[in-house]
């Protein structure tokens, strides 16, 4: 996932979990459809002034970029370099043209900014009330067949156990370091080999764990779906209301600037 | 003689820098010596796994020096050639188990070590002797087919393949039912016979170590609280009872009977000696009874 849930107390983090969603998704579809600098000013106001709204430091978000840096760079790279117009630079083979420039930034600006406001969801939501929002949502599609809440219940298990599956990796680290293994270098083959000693004791471990989380529901009765109630119900207030009529507003806007 | 492990004021703080930052370790100073069955007990949290990671070079302090065979730990490449002369034996090691073979499992280390392979498989066959399971058996079960009990004398059996002069147990007991922990602990002790190893065994088991440790070292919040013999330790029951642990049921028994006027040594580790000790104060205290009454 992008960056971890960071508990806090501010606007967003009240929000209900499917405006959020709502929200998060109309403002990628803002930040892609936008062509020109208009558009994506337009459809950039909302994510950044969320971005303040969270209280947050700017280094978390920072944090969560950097990890796409790769993606960014090379996007960025091939935009500079590959398209022709009028050239601002020549080096060698390679060459910046004006257009270039412009759609190399525009690239790099609209993914910073889908990356942002997909962290702006994982930041401000704890996962249960992120797939408590989903559930919701998809509920209507369950008479399709779609079994939503079991969606929901495998994702917030995924979650629930990344942590775990984490920290006993690194345990096993130490363990099989203890005993001389190394988990670096050699050829593709060999490192492959090499990982052995870490994975199938941490996909034993998974098993187990799956097998004993099931009996353990099954001990408290876990029915699916069924009729089942929440001990927090979502409700939308006044705010999410607000929220939701924001990012709609430049979602059209930003549809109007590019189509019409 | 000079300590095989010698700590001076060592300090580890997790992810230090981050919002996250944890003091594990504060100004911990201690020395084991070379053949020594040292104890290290605490309550949970209190940094006693933290410690034994930094005896292998798992951990490097974040600040305090650590010699370890000689070896100062600051050194990236000494830190790394540190597992072929301390084996660590983690908690719960039977979950790291991953060859198909029993035996595979337990060559694992020995082959990393670049011995040769008759070398290796003599050394494999020692160690699963050792911890009581057929060799030959071992060559065709799976680890996964064993029992909890078994899998943990594998995982045992892979880190005495090493034959390591430091051997360190983290919490080897937990889990055990008491004859696998008498067991597990007796093949500890013949293990430091036979090799003349130093074993580090950390535990939160007062009954384990009150018999088999000549020293204890007791961390507390990452404080080291106390370091001495046995006797020198469990006599000081209300610091350890308010650092949460407990006494040797042994030594709670004499303290009650002294509570009650009977006027017994509180200093008593084990059941034999405390059985020996009321004898002696009740027959004393007859043959006094006896000479008083005419």
């Amino acid at each position: 996932m992008l960056v971890q849930y960071f508990p806090g107390d501010s606007l967003l983090h009240r929000l209900d979990p499917r405006t959020k969603v709502v929200a998060v998704l109309s403002a990628a579809v803002s930040v892609l459809a936008a062509a020109d600098w208009q558009g994506l000013g337009l459809a950039a106001l909302p994510v950044l002034a969320s971005l303040f709204l969270t209280r947050l430091p700017v280094r978390v978000f920072l944090h969560g970029l950097r990890g796409f840096w790769v993606l960014l760079a090379i996007t960025f790279l091939v935009q500079l370099f590959t398209i022709p117009g009028e050239m601002l630079l020549e080096l060698g083979p390679l060459g910046i043209s004006r257009d270039g420039l412009e759609a190399a930034t525009l690239i790099f600006l609209r993914l910073s900014l889908l990356i942002l406001a997909a962290s702006l969801l994982t930041l401000t939501t704890s996962p249960i009330s992120l797939t408590a929002g989903l559930e919701s949502i998809l509920s209507p599609f369950r008479r399709l067949g779609l079994p939503a809440h079991e969606l929901a219940m495998m994702m917030t298990i995924a979650l629930r156990f990344i942590p775990t599956l984490l920290q006993e990796a690194q345990v096993l680290l130490k363990a099989q370091r203890s005993r001389g293994a190394h988990f670096s270098a050699g050829n593709p083959a060999r490192w492959a080999r090499g990982l052995l000693p870490l994975f199938v004791p941490l996909l034993a471990g998974a098993l187990r764990r799956a097998e004993d989380l099931a009996t353990a529901m099954e001990a408290r009765c876990y029915r699916g779906g069924a009729n089942r109630t929440r001990i927090r119900t979502l409700r939308f207030s006044s705010l999410d209301y607000a929220a939701v009529g924001v990012a709609l507003g430049v979602l059209a806007g930003t549809l109007a600037l590019r189509f019409l | 003689m000079s300590p095989i492990i010698c700590a001076e004021n060592l300090t580890h703080v997790y992810s230090a820098g981050t919002p996250f930052e944890v003091t594990s370790l504060e100004g911990i100073s201690l020395g084991i010596k070379r053949g020594e069955f040292f104890a290290i007990v605490g309550a949970t949290g209190s940094g006693k796994s933290t410690l034994v990671q930094h005896f292998n070079g798992l951990l490097t302090p974040t600040s305090g020096k650590l010699w370890v065979c000689g070896v100062d730990v600051s050194g990236k490449k000494a830190r790394r050639d540190l597992w072929r002369r301390v084996g660590l034996v983690f908690q719960h090691p039977e979950q790291q188990l991953f060859e198909e073979t029993v035996f595979e499992d337990v060559a694992f280390g020995p082959k990393n070590m670049g011995l040769p392979r008759d070398e290796v498989r003599q050394r494999v066959i020692e160690a699963l002797q050792l911890v009581g399971l057929d060799p030959e058996q071992a060559e065709r079960q799976s680890p996964f087919q064993l029992s909890g009990g078994n899998m943990r004398r594998v995982a045992i059996a892979g880190v005495l393949a090493l034959k390591p002069e430091v051997l360190v147990l983290d919490e080897p007991t937990a889990g055990l039912d008491p004859r696998g922990r008498r067991q597990l602990l007796d093949l500890v002790e013949s293990f430091r016979q036979k090799q003349g190893s130093t074993v580090v065994l950390v535990t939160h088991n007062m009954e384990e170590v009150a018999a088999r440790a000549e020293r204890i070292a007791v961390l507390h919040k990452g404080w080291l609280a106390l370091l001495g013999t046995p006797r020198d330790v469990f006599n000081r029951a209300e610091e350890l009872r308010a650092m949460g642990l407990d006494i040797p049921v042994a030594a709670a028994l004499m303290r009650q009977l002294r509570d009650a006027g009977l006027p017994v040594r509180t200093d008593v580790l084990t059941n034999k000696e405390a059985e020996k000790e009321i004898a002696r104060v009740l027959t004393s205290g007859c043959r006094q009874a006896g000479t008083s009454s005419p």
